[in-house]
């Protein structure tokens, strides 16, 4: 079973906030600004959301990986 | 015909400056958090992004005619090949050193998700100094022009418009920054 | 800090062995009998046999960690830099038994051709002295040195180990990469805790059935019982007979810290249990009835705020935050309460490494066993304490 995962490097995350804002459905931010991911594989519907989420993330730290 | 496609090509030369003008001021502020409400960071991204690809192909118009035309002498390896033309060979020259630099910042964004991230923001840093060269080929460029009043003028514009946005930049803070600086310095490797 | 020695004890020795006194009483090392390529499956497989898992609190089979290093040039990382201030196992068996250690170090170098060892401790550790002397009796095939670790809470982590000896810089790094893929300076590397190094050598000598049958575990027992220290016990003794064997309570138990800083409050009714059922670094810090839980974990917490690496957003601004509400709790903040109970599930797992976590079990453990402590502190501004007291 393919599918897509959302993963944050927790270092590397710099708290811009750009992926809540491209993928409100899956990506929320906590209070201090830094993303909460939703727990599970990305919906099909959203893998091209996501991947522009992943692609706007100024720090790199939002990546999205294809699981098998 | 040959005049025709060199004003051309000084016009898109012009507009590419003011484009990539906007794109280094947007690239700024977007480093330094920039946000109002009904503008977003994501809108800065998404814009400063866009507003590159279309700078782009002003670029390539301005590039295209400087060498079609044949007013000037100027061959395909003067554009990336700095300092080689037989046609003002300096300021030229620059222009290829912007072109250059311009590559490496593209090719890396186009590829900036399948790179290391520190590799990306080393090139991308360069924006910073390929602007400055490419402004500065243009003056060396208009240095004969009748215009050159006009264009020092615009140039002038861009000087500003940039060196706010970089002050603003600087000036800004982010809890994430101030966090950081307290984190454990690094010791010297034994 | 005195240690408790009892008639059984294999690991730890009343006083400190030299390297003969250490031959006599555990025989040679049988780093021969596990040499070469089938020597070191069987070493794996022994190792395995005897279900040995790792003792810096993490628990992972030492075997499967064993099996992972693969390559050329590997190294091997023995941790004693017990950063935990409720543990002194670690720094007590490299004083007393640095041999035991240290031929764990070499049966483990063997186990994955490794080509040089490295044993870390803080700085200003006290056992850097007889680890040194110790090293200066043997003659070890693979090269051992010492290396002293900066003194912060995290830089004892794995991955945080590995990138201080590569780059200098004692921060985690995270899962990836793996330290048996890539470790120390780029190579191969085996991260094991002094006491499962000590285990090692006690697996190869008595082998795995043995082993297993007369199994011990270190258990640092702090507070208010009679003889804090070091013990030494059969495995899966329940945490009430680890406090008999420390001298016994010296006052009325009101609740047990099992885990260190970044362990789990049992109340003293739950203490039948044994010491592996619970997370983390073998440790039991008692709390007497005299004593406020609550204001205990408040100090702490704000500890293990000041330990962060500041990597970490979620860590980074959540760890003080909590530490805060804990403060104020104690103040009778009434929201105080609320805001932990959105904050503490927020924080954990969001970091690069455990830190965080364990900062939000140990606050989440005291807002359970404490409950009362915490009502009385807000609704009637009153600490439990003083009431407990005079009764």
């Amino acid at each position: 079973m393919t599918g897509h995962r959302l993963t944050v490097d927790p270092i590397g995350c710099r708290a811009h906030g750009l992926c809540a804002e491209a993928l409100p459905e899956a990506i929320g931010l906590d209070e201090w600004g830094y993303p909460v991911l939703a727990n599970g594989p990305v919906p099909p519907g959203l893998v091209a959301e996501a991947r522009r989420a992943a692609a706007a993330c100024p720090a790199l730290a939002l990546r999205l990986r294809k699981v098998h | 015909m040959g005049s025709a496609l060199w004003y051309f090509s000084r016009a898109t030369g012009l507009v590419s400056l003011v484009l990539f003008t906007a794109v280094v001021v947007l690239g700024a502020l977007g480093a330094g958090r920039f946000e109002r409400r009904g503008w977003s960071r994501l809108t800065t991204a998404t814009l400063h992004r866009n507003l590159a690809l279309t700078s782009l192909v002003f670029l390539a118009a301005h590039i295209t005619s400087a060498v079609l035309d044949s007013y000037v002498q100027l061959r395909w390896v003067d554009v990336l090949i700095p300092f080689v033309s037989a046609y003002h060979a300096f300021w030229v020259g620059l222009g290829a050193v912007a072109i250059d630099l311009l590559l490496a910042i593209v090719v890396t964004s186009l590829l900036r998700t399948r790179i290391p991230a520190r590799a990306w923001r080393a090139v991308h840093w360069l924006a910073y100094l390929c602007w400055p060269v490419a402004l500065v080929h243009g003056i060396g460029m208009a240095e004969a022009d009748a215009n050159r009043g006009w264009i020092f003028t615009l140039d002038l514009l861009c000087v500003i418009a940039v060196a706010v946005a970089v002050v603003t930049r600087v000036m800004s803070t982010h809890p994430d920054t101030e966090a950081r600086k307290l984190s454990t310095p690094k010791e010297a490797t034994r | 800090m005195t240690t408790v020695f009892t008639p059984m004890a294999r690991t730890l020795p009343s006083h400190r062995l030299d390297l003969a006194t250490h031959e006599r009483t555990h025989g040679i090392s049988p780093l021969a009998a596990f040499s070469g390529a089938e020597g070191r499956r069987r070493f794996v497989a022994e190792v395995g046999a005897a279900d040995l898992r790792g003792r810096g609190g993490a628990g992972f089979p030492t075997a499967r960690k064993l099996a992972a290093v693969q390559g050329r040039r590997a190294v091997v990382v023995a941790n004693g830099c017990e950063g935990d201030p409720l543990s002194h196992k670690d720094n007590t068996l490299l004083t007393l038994a640095p041999h035991l250690v240290l031929d764990g170090v070499q049966l483990a170098a063997q186990a994955v051709a490794a080509t040089e060892a490295v044993l870390c401790v803080h700085r200003g550790s006290t056992a850097i002295a007889s680890v040194l002397a110790a090293l200066a009796e043997r003659r070890d095939p693979v090269p051992v040195r010492v290396a002293e670790i900066p003194p912060r809470y995290v830089a004892s982590e794995e991955s945080a180990l590995v990138n201080y000896l590569t780059t200098g810089d004692a921060r985690p790094t995270g899962k990836e990469p793996r330290p048996a893929e890539r470790g120390v300076g780029g190579r191969p590397t085996l991260v094991d805790n002094v006491d499962t190094l000590a285990q090692l050598a006690l697996v190869a000598r008595a082998g795995a059935d043995a082993y297993r049958r007369s199994r011990t575990d270190l258990v640092t027992v702090s507070g208010a019982v009679r003889s804090p220290g070091v013990v030494e016990v059969q495995a899966g003794l329940p945490i009430a007979d680890l406090l008999v064997r420390a001298g016994g309570a010296a006052e009325p138990v009101q609740a047990v810290l099992v885990g260190g800083y970044g362990g789990t409050w049992l109340p003293w009714a739950a203490t039948g249990t044994h010491l592996g059922a619970v997370p983390g670094i073998a440790s039991v810090h008692v709390l007497p009835v005299s004593a406020c839980g609550l204001d205990f974990t408040t100090k702490m917490l704000a500890q293990l705020a000041g330990e962060s690496a500041r990597q970490c957003g979620p860590c980074m601004f959540g760890l003080p935050a909590i530490a805060g509400d804990f403060a104020a709790l104690l103040q009778g903040d009434a929201d105080a309460v609320a805001r932990l109970d959105r904050r503490l599930p927020l924080v954990t797992g969001r970091g690069t490494c455990a830190h965080p976590d364990g900062a939000v079990r140990l606050g989440a453990a005291a807002l359970a066993v404490f409950r009362d402590d915490v009502t009385s502190h807000i609704r009637h501004r009153r600490c439990l304490t003083r009431a407990r007291r005079a009764a």
